[in-house]
């Protein structure tokens, strides 16, 4: 581990009178859950290299409302999203990027139309972008020649179109990317969606992280990617549950790229 | 009498279209008792949809077998109207292959029509196999038991007999024309019905006469038959797949709905200079519903949904819970929309045009809860349908009806909510530690 992350908040750049490139959205899972926590220092970790002006909502920020509505409680989103575009625009944001794929769908697709417009941005985009744009170099390191499968966010696919971002990115760590049988507009769910991460599932056969993770197994990966905390959550448990976890690793792309790049 | 044939065909034919035209009369009737949506944007985007999905099948061939098998009955349907034009015609007028003038056109047209058909039960006897011998796993669940699996089976039946009547008319017409009988004119090539040579040999004249006649009538009636069948059928799907994939959402999937009710409560709610202690204004609405218990909270586009599902199962059979064995089956959501669907229908028919309280519901008596709380809201079902339904949004609207009027959420979401409300995120977390990452190593 590295040097110190260096994260501004939005209030205290807002003190200094500057206002930056972009919003870290962190999101409730990247605040909170221990697991997605790395993936948010990954992330921040690759943003500080890139000299990245980037600030994060801080206490200011609150959950988007994605789960709530899901689960039909409208009101209870609405209320969560006027809050955040209250806090937003009082800040001039013009663009946010979250490695959240609920975080972005809902921001993206669901803000507008109650007041809040902005540039929404996966970190994978993100990533790829500050790639092209040279501000970030990344070579393979010990990702070199690995078998890496990447498992589709529902609301960063299908949801939203975005399958190649993620992808691109893995290839660029000279990895070698298989692809499972079901993948890219017909991924299968990592059981996480339509706020089923807060609840029991549904009595069934087994539960959908099992079989999405056999699916993943069944490539023979050393790594499986995600792009989402909570199918980092679900497809981590699926991987213990089949006893692999000392074999194969569950890890976002951002953990990916800051390993490799030994940050 | 010799005005009699012409005559009853004509009386047949106004019969089976004005019956139809009763049910689509009927059909448009309910799907109007849905809420309005206005769909009226983008237009070019949607016929071009309408092009690409209905007409040019491209969501169908993402399983190429049954996708390959889909295109040759619907280009066989679609071609062989042509011919279903020319027997019209001659029945009203008395003709007998009123299109022969066209010559060489006219036996390519035919011979064409001819290996279509033939194609078309190859493709029919496919269908029947991986029906009720291979038994494909998403024919196999449960919604699909009884009149659905009836259903499926009856258009099949009656494709193959419409294709065989069709065969057998040809066939007796070709003998009847290498007989040189009176009124069979030499018209028309046939690659396939000529081989049905056989059969016919030995059959006098008149005998060929009454075959190629009775095939004849049978055909057209079949297809009049076939026509007001479609109404009580998952059939259906022939005609509405073209205005529900031009309504079809050209929003990202992942998009969903913001409730305009809710907004405005919520902009008073959060509207500092609000007089916390007004009541309503007296001339203010009833408060609309939240979400959807029935058929009628749901909007047209949602209905005409339903009356479009032709039961295919590629939803279901991509369902993430449904494949690992939960009740939910997104086919099984559109069913029950559209039974329920039928039978407010029926309850306003009965009740002169006015819908009497049946004591049922879409929520509970059709669909149940377990089902709706299974849903990850994936999106698989609207990706995998060949004819942009979307049973995701009638799941939400369900749900929504279940937490905002009925609070009946499982407690595992109660307490998220919870948590939601008072802390800003989904576990039971002080929003002042929002930051607390930073500091850790």
């Amino acid at each position: 581990m590295s040097n110190e992350l260096k994260v501004p908040t939005m209030a205290e750049l807002f003190a200094a009178g500057q206002q930056p490139e972009v919003l870290f959205w962190v999101g409730c899972a990247g605040s909170f859950d221990d697991r997605a926590k790395k993936i948010t220092k990954a992330f921040v970790k690759i943003l500080n290299k890139a000299n990245v002006s980037f600030a994060v909502l801080g206490t200011e920020e609150s959950c988007t409302g994605d789960p709530a509505k899901r689960a039909g409680n409208e009101f209870l989103f609405q209320m969560q999203a006027v809050t955040n575009i209250e806090v937003m625009n009082a800040y001039g944001i013009k663009k946010v990027v979250t490695a959240c794929p609920h975080c972005f769908n809902t921001l993206k697709n669901e803000y507008p139309g109650l007041g809040g417009e902005y540039e929404v941005v996966h970190h994978t985009q993100f990533l790829k972008q500050l790639l092209a744009e040279g501000r970030i170099s990344m070579e393979g390191g010990q990702f070199k020649g690995k078998r890496i499968t990447f498992h589709d966010p529902c609301y960063l696919g299908r949801a939203n179109g975005v399958y190649e971002a993620p992808r691109e990115l893995i290839r660029k760590l000279d990895a070698e990317l298989v692809e499972m049988k079901n993948c890219k507009k017909k991924g299968l769910c990592c059981g996480a969606g339509g706020a089923q991460m807060f609840k029991e599932p549904e009595k069934g056969d087994k539960d959908v992280n099992i079989e999405r993770t056999e699916q993943a197994l069944e490539t023979q990966p050393e790594i499986i990617a995600a792009g989402c905390p909570f199918c980092n959550t679900m497809m981590t448990d699926g991987v213990k549950n089949k006893e692999k976890e000392s074999a194969i690793a569950v890890l976002d792309i951002a953990e990916l790229i800051a390993t490799a790049e030994d940050l | 009498m010799a005005y009699l044939p012409q005559i009853i065909f004509a009386v047949l034919l106004v019969l089976g279209i004005g019956f139809f035209a009763k049910n689509v009369k009927r059909l448009s009737r309910n799907i109007k008792l849905g809420k309005d949506v206005d769909v009226s944007d983008n237009k070019s985007q949607r016929w071009k949809n309408m092009a690409k999905i209905a007409l040019g099948q491209t969501k169908m061939v993402v399983r190429p077998i049954a996708g390959l098998l889909h295109v040759i009955v619907y280009v066989g349907f679609i071609i062989i109207n042509i011919e279903v034009l020319e027997i019209v015609l001659d029945g009203l007028l008395g003709t007998h292959r009123l299109f022969a003038p066209l010559g060489t056109v006219y036996d390519i047209l035919i011979g064409s029509f001819e290996i279509l058909a033939l194609l078309v039960v190859v493709a029919v006897v496919a269908f029947w196999i991986r029906r009720n011998i291979i038994r494909l796993k998403r024919f196999m669940k449960p919604e699909m038991e009884g009149w659905p699996k009836q259903d499926g089976n009856l258009i099949l039946y009656i494709e193959l007999v419409l294709m065989f009547l069709f065969l057998t008319m040809n066939g007796a017409d070709y003998q009847l024309q290498q007989m040189g009988a009176d009124h069979y004119v030499q018209a028309g090539s046939f690659p396939v019905s000529q081989f049905l040579g056989p059969i016919f040999a030995g059959m006098s004249e008149s005998t060929l006469i009454l075959v190629e006649r009775s095939a004849w009538w049978l055909h057209i009636v079949g297809i009049l038959m076939f026509l007001n069948y479609l109404y009580y059928s998952k059939h259906l799907h022939i005609l509405l797949a073209f205005p529900n994939t031009y309504y079809g959402n050209l929003k990202p999937k992942g998009q969903f709905k913001n409730l305009e009710a809710v907004t405005n409560e919520v902009k008073l709610m959060m509207d500092p200079s609000a007089d916390p202690f007004a009541g309503p204004a007296e001339d203010a609405p009833v408060p609309e519903k939240f979400g959807a218990s029935d058929v009628t909270d749901l909007s047209w586009v949602q209905l005409l949904n339903a009356y479009t599902c032709t039961e295919c199962g590629r939803c279901t059979s991509e369902c993430p819970a449904n494949q690992t064995g939960k009740k939910l089956s997104p086919r099984k959501i559109m069913m029950d929309t559209r039974d329920r669907l039928q039978e407010v229908g029926k309850n306003i028919e009965a009740n002169k045009g006015a819908f009497v309280a049946d004591g049922k519901q879409l929520l509970g008596d059709y669909i149940t809860n377990e089902e709706l709380w299974a849903c990850t809201s994936c999106n698989a079902c609207v990706e995998a349908c060949p004819v942009s339904i979307d049973p995701l949004s009638i799941i939400m609207d369900m749900r929504q009806y279940l937490v905002m009027e009925q609070s009946a959420a499982p407690t595992d979401l109660n307490n998220m909510m919870g948590n939601i409300e008072n802390n800003g995120a989904p576990w039971p977390f002080n929003q002042m530690d929002r930051l607390n990452w930073t500091q850790e190593q």
